[in-house]
């Protein structure tokens, strides 16, 4: 299984932080994903690598509905946001948008920041070390939307 | 068993009996609300993802432009371009300019017991007419614009049973901000925030619309006033019918009860950069502003208006205060201007703006530099909402924010 890097987040990481409101009205997410995390590192669009994981503490993604927040993450390669819990229109936008959301109570405070872990996204569990963490599973229809890379591709499957 | 406001309006728009929290349901959408912030990529979506676009009910749907408008650059221009040539293609109704989408909603659309899907995070603010408004992504909108419809994970809800009266000099503003303090930013999350009790009815519909307005920043999916009379004459003096008044039964259940007695709320400040960082103005230690905001969709309304117009008459904004008012909506505006608040904010020196979301938004007016200070009835204070990554925004009520704009302090 390939490993991804870690990068660490504290809690209430708010959506203006994720993508901040003077980029929104750029015309796609390409143009927007360079200012990910701007306020916070003004780098990290350019240190983040394709399969890498986001680990947050508690009530990841507060704040605005806007769903560029997770789009500009998962245009960046972010595999996966695993946090203690996640603000609820985030949560849903990600699973929109065909982001893995993973809920996990115990990795945050056991991780470093850039060092890997292992993900199993079928299973919803990831390995750290030798541990082993499993995460809570999404409703039926929240993993079916996220199995078929989102809500577009659902709808467009004629499964309405 | 018995059911919640909340519940209720779900079960309404699912065509069922009864929910329960946990459950999932397919509901039927009373209507739908899209802002500036996201529509181009909504319309992007429909033109170039979605195998058989189509529109389900172009009637339940509205489009506002309120974030950015007028335009301050081309990229936003064409973003907007594109939302009005979608909505005159399509015949969706548009507002441009008119004033911040969820003033608008409620002034022009919400009825009690409508369920309300807005691509905007304060779409929960339809709570003071008794309807079930709820924020989402441009995602789940477009599905609503397809379909008609979407789903919905049934929440637990949460009471607050208010009682007497907020005390001279406080707002409901103070009394949200401190709920929010003491539960936390999380403190309701995916759940809905129900407000009942003599304390709820007391408040007028704009008190209301303050309050529910403001749940989304304790992680609620809704907030709900249990809607009555005032209810009625307003959504009926708008020239609307009013169908479906649910209030909760008497064995509904609660996830959590709070009761809160109004006469004990006093003015409060959260403190940057976390919405639920709030302290008693008396406690806090003075802080110097360089810009003081009013308006929002929270608090750009005309009591706030009337507040800031009473405290400013014969006086000045401070010297190298910045004090940036922005009405809620054009009507609000032309009220304003009617009563001759306008006369008496210009006067003082305030800068006046056109009805927009402004400040509070953080992108195209009133933008905070360096390190600068922001006292704001805006409806968040995280890092960098204003501008600048190192500037400071603090929110507090219009009475606070209008002081601070004669002083230069924020200061209890």
């Amino acid at each position: 299984m390939s490993k991804s890097r870690v990068w660490k987040f504290h809690n209430d990481v708010d959506t203006d932080q994720i993508i901040a409101s003077q980029y929104l009205l750029l015309p796609n997410i390409e143009e927007m994903k360079g200012y990910t995390f701007e306020s916070l590192d003004p780098d990290f669009a350019k240190k983040v690598q394709a399969g890498d994981v986001i680990v947050a503490a508690e009530n990841f993604g507060c704040g605005s509905s806007r769903e560029q927040a997770p789009s500009v993450l998962k245009a960046l390669g972010i595999k996966a946001v695993v946090a203690k819990s996640f603000a609820r229109i985030f949560y849903r936008n990600a699973i929109n948008v065909g982001l893995p959301v993973l809920v996990c109570k115990d990795l945050y405070d056991d991780v470093e920041e850039l060092e890997e872990v292992a993900l199993d996204l079928s299973e919803g569990s990831i390995t750290y070390g030798d541990k082993q963490y499993a995460c809570t599973k999404l409703p039926e229809l929240m993993q079916t939307i996220l199995d078929k890379g989102g809500l577009i591709n659902y709808l467009n499957n004629g499964e309405v | 068993m018995g059911m919640t406001i909340g519940e209720k309006i779900i079960a309404k728009a699912a065509g069922v009996k009864s929910v329960k929290p946990g459950d999932i349901h397919t509901v039927t959408l009373d209507r739908m609300m899209s802002n500036d912030g996201t529509t181009h990529l909504t319309i992007d979506m429909y033109y170039n993802q979605l195998k058989n676009p189509r529109i389900a009910d172009k009637d339940k749907i509205v489009f506002i432009m309120d974030h950015n408008v007028p335009a301050e650059n081309p990229k936003t221009a064409e973003a907007h371009k594109k939302m009005r040539n979608f909505a005159k293609e399509q015949g969706i109704k548009l507002y441009e300019g008119q004033g911040v989408c969820h003033q608008i909603m409620l002034e022009d659309y919400v009825c009690p017991g409508e369920l309300i899907f807005g691509a905007d995070s304060h779409t929960c603010s339809y709570g003071a007419l008794g309807a079930f408004g709820t924020g989402v992504g441009c995602t789940d909108l477009l599905y609503g614009i397809v379909t008609g419809q979407s789903w919905v994970l049934v929440p637990e809800t949460i009471r607050f049973n208010l009682t007497g009266k907020l005390p001279e000099g406080v707002y409901p503003r103070d009394l949200i901000l401190t709920i929010i303090g003491d539960i936390g930013a999380n403190g309701a999350n995916y759940k809905i925030m129900e407000f009942a009790g003599d304390g709820a009815h007391n408040l007028s519909i704009d008190d209301r619309m303050v309050l529910c307005n403001l749940c989304v920043e304790a992680g609620a999916k809704t907030g709900i006033v249990e809607p009555d009379e005032k209810v009625i004459e307003y959504v009926k003096s708008r020239g609307r019918k009013v169908e479906h008044m649910f209030i909760s039964d008497n064995d509904a259940v609660f996830e959590k009860v709070y009761s809160y007695d109004l006469s004990k709320i006093r003015p409060v400040v959260a403190r940057p950069d976390f919405v639920d960082d709030v302290i008693p103005l008396e406690d806090l230690k003075r802080v110097k502003i360089d810009q003081a905001f009013l308006g929002s969709c929270n608090n750009g309304r005309l009591d706030d208006l009337r507040v800031a117009a009473r405290l400013l008459k014969g006086k000045k904004v401070k010297e190298d205060v910045r004090f940036i008012v922005a009405p809620a909506s054009n009507e609000v505006y032309l009220q304003a201007l009617e009563e001759g608040i306008m006369d008496v904010l210009m006067e003082a020196g305030a800068q006046v703006m056109n009805a927009n979301c402004s400040v509070c938004w953080g992108s195209c007016q009133g933008v905070i530099g360096e390190n600068e200070v922001l006292v704001s009835t805006g409806t968040r204070n995280f890092k960098g909402r204003a501008g600048h990554p190192s500037s400071k925004v603090y929110l507090a009520s219009a009475e606070t924010v209008t002081r601070a704009a004669i002083t230069g302090y924020i200061e209890g």
